[in-house]
């Protein structure tokens, strides 16, 4: 067995028996890591693997958080059934900020601002749409806390627990053999110089919009969840810049482009939001600001002192550099 | 048209004046050192509190205060250029995003502890005087603000196509491989402009001071604001800029006029979008 099929045997293993000692709160802020680790694997699949800068991904957390959820509350449709209604949402609208973009070659900077100004006009959109709550919000009817329902997604936390974990582990397996699929390989060639990737045939413009229709889909799936588990959704904090900022720390602080990034950057990011509430609640500062400001300082080292990301770092001293073919892949 | 609609767009002219000068600082530091100033907000903000403190504790008008606010962001803008942002100038965007959202962060936050959750405004003697200009009425604060932004704003075209620095800091722009082949020192020249870029930012926020309330979170939207702005009117081109600055200012009167205040925005990021897909270079940017 290779050292990385240990350690992610080892890590799955310790996720899945954390809640046999985990308390309600320990969980609640696993369940917010593996969310942040989900998320930030999606979009890594945009811009790590196809090199698309997306600073506006929360748009497809909250187009899929909202129709999964006016699905439910005003129809009644159960969310098994309403996350293929948010996917195709979402993919769609990916599909058309994609299109608009590459279509007319607003690249870098450029195409990174485009996709924040989606996720702003749709902030405002949706605080102007009554049917939907609007700036008061839209509130999903709380269930039973007891039952396992995974049709309609109510119940125990528990439950949200093990279905946050399986969609980590599961979108960290596509994102496997992504990498190693024909399409994956176009990507790279893609991100790595698009003028030779065009010469060598290959169809660029089909290619990320293959990325941005699928990082869509695959994000919305988790604002699905995001809606049914936290059963409130605001159009400041659904479609907000700031979500957005926070999807992407995870996979930049991991290490953009790697499979084990986006999970070990949620790793550490959540827990260090925790620490510093707790430290200084602990020293006695209560001041509204002061944890954000121990946040944005820690962001701050971490870019500066390890700007790959921590996991290209750790990976090197662990001696995991090279897998089984010579080929970087974790 | 009515009298009415014709002050508003009156007012949303003046008021963009002021906007294009917050936004001339992002276009020149784009322009020049290419990293974009995600914090571009969030220092006009920090102005906008000096202009405050300044108004309350020491009684200083913000058009007198504004020089010395100015001279504040310079050296703010120069130790942020030299400490941190240098090292990160040939690194990826997305590394640079994450670095200047961090200093972001630090700034509202640091602002929160120090003024609080409060919104802070200035009321000048002169707050409520206003000029009649036949059937139209000025409000006295905006023309001055308006037309302090625009003096500035031609002071700085002058620094750039006269002064040697300015010409050396534009020799950086156009070629940076020919800049250093001449002996230029561009990690100085950079931290020049970034300070430049800053002062501008400095002058703005003393301005806009006058004319909007400043809280915590004022500086996020106004990076928003400076982004629409320099994106419509053209990355780089400072005549853009204050083109772009009118044209947000004067939407965003009218969306509040015919529409509701509270969709303004949406009009402005509909007009960039537009922009970005249409004419990526801007209104008066160049083809590349």
């Amino acid at each position: 067995m290779s050292r990385q099929a240990i350690l992610l045997g080892g890590l799955a293993a310790a996720f899945a028996l954390a809640p046999l000692v985990a308390g309600p709160y320990l969980l609640s802020v696993l369940v917010v890591v593996m969310y942040f680790a989900y998320v930030g694997q999606a979009w890594n699949i945009m811009m790590g693997f196809a090199g698309q800068l997306s600073l506006g991904h929360t748009l497809y957390v909250g187009l899929g958080a909202y129709t999964a959820a006016a699905l439910f509350v005003h129809l009644g449709v159960p969310a098994a059934l309403g996350l293929f209604a948010a996917v195709a949402v979402a993919a769609a609208v990916g599909g058309i900020v994609g299109a608009l973009g590459f279509r007319f070659g607003v690249k870098g900077v450029y195409f990174a601002l485009l996709t924040i100004a989606f996720a702003e006009f749709t902030r405002i959109l949706f605080e102007h749409i009554p049917g939907l709550g609007g700036p008061a919000g839209l509130f999903l009817p709380v269930g039973s806390r007891d039952s396992f329902d995974l049709i309609h997604l109510r119940g125990h936390p528990l439950m949200f627990y093990y279905l946050i974990l399986a969609m980590t582990a599961g979108i960290f397996l596509l994102c496997r053999r992504l990498v190693r699929s024909r399409l994956g390989y176009t990507w790279l060639a893609v991100r790595e110089d698009q003028e030779a990737a065009a010469a060598l045939g290959i169809n660029v413009f089909r290619a990320k919009l293959t990325a941005v229709m699928l990082s869509a889909g695959l994000t919305a799936l988790g604002g699905v969840f995001f809606a049914f588990y936290y059963n409130n959704l605001f159009p400041n904090q659904a479609f907000g810049m700031n979500r957005s900022i926070e999807i992407i720390l995870a996979p930049i602080v991991g290490g953009l482009g790697t499979l084990f990034g986006p999970i070990l950057g949620a790793l550490i990011l959540t827990p260090l939001g925790e620490l510093i509430t707790a430290v200084t609640e602990a020293m006695g500062f209560k001041a509204a600001g002061i944890k954000q400001l121990c946040y944005g300082l820690s962001l701050l080292a971490i870019v500066k002192f390890l700007p790959d990301g921590v996991w290209p770092w750790l990976r090197g001293r662990l001696g995991l550099d090279r897998g089984p073919d010579g080929e970087d892949e974790s | 048209m009515s009298i009415d609609l014709a002050n508003q767009i009156l007012t949303g002219l003046l008021t963009g004046l002021v906007y294009s000068l917050m936004a001339l600082g992002l276009s020149v530091i784009f322009g020049v050192v290419r990293v974009v100033n995600f914090a571009h907000g969030e220092m006009t903000a920090l102005a906008m509190y000096a202009a405050w403190a300044l108004f309350t504790w020491l009684e200083l008008d913000p058009l007198v205060g504004m020089p010395l606010i100015a001279l504040m962001l310079f050296v703010l803008g120069y130790i942020m250029q030299r400490g941190l942002i240098d090292a990160f100038v040939s690194k990826p965007e997305h590394i640079q995003f994450i670095l200047l959202v961090a200093i972001a962060i630090i700034m509202v936050n640091g602002s929160l502890l120090t003024f609080g959750p409060d919104a802070h405004g200035v009321q000048v003697s002169y707050g409520f005087d206003t000029y009649e200009v036949g059937p139209l009425l000025v409000d006295k604060v905006r023309l001055l603000a308006a037309a302090a932004a625009l003096g500035i704003s031609g002071l700085l075209m002058l620094f750039f196509r006269r002064t040697m620095t300015g010409k050396a800091i534009r020799a950086c722009a156009d070629n940076l491989v020919g800049a250093k082949v001449i002996g230029l020192n561009v990690k100085q020249l950079y931290a020049v402009t970034f300070g430049i870029g800053a002062a501008c930012v400095g002058a703005a926020g003393a301005l806009l001071s006058l004319l909007i309330d400043v809280m915590p979170s004022t500086g996020p939207e106004l990076t928003m604001l400076a982004f629409i702005i320099v994106i419509v009117g053209g990355l780089g081109s400072m005549g853009g800029a204050l083109l772009g600055g009118m044209l947000i200012g004067v939407s965003e009167v009218l969306a509040g006029y015919f529409l509701m205040p509270s969709m303004k925005g949406m009009f402005s990021f509909a007009i960039l979008i537009l922009i970005l897909v249409l004419r990526p270079q801007g209104l008066m940017g160049a083809r590349k």
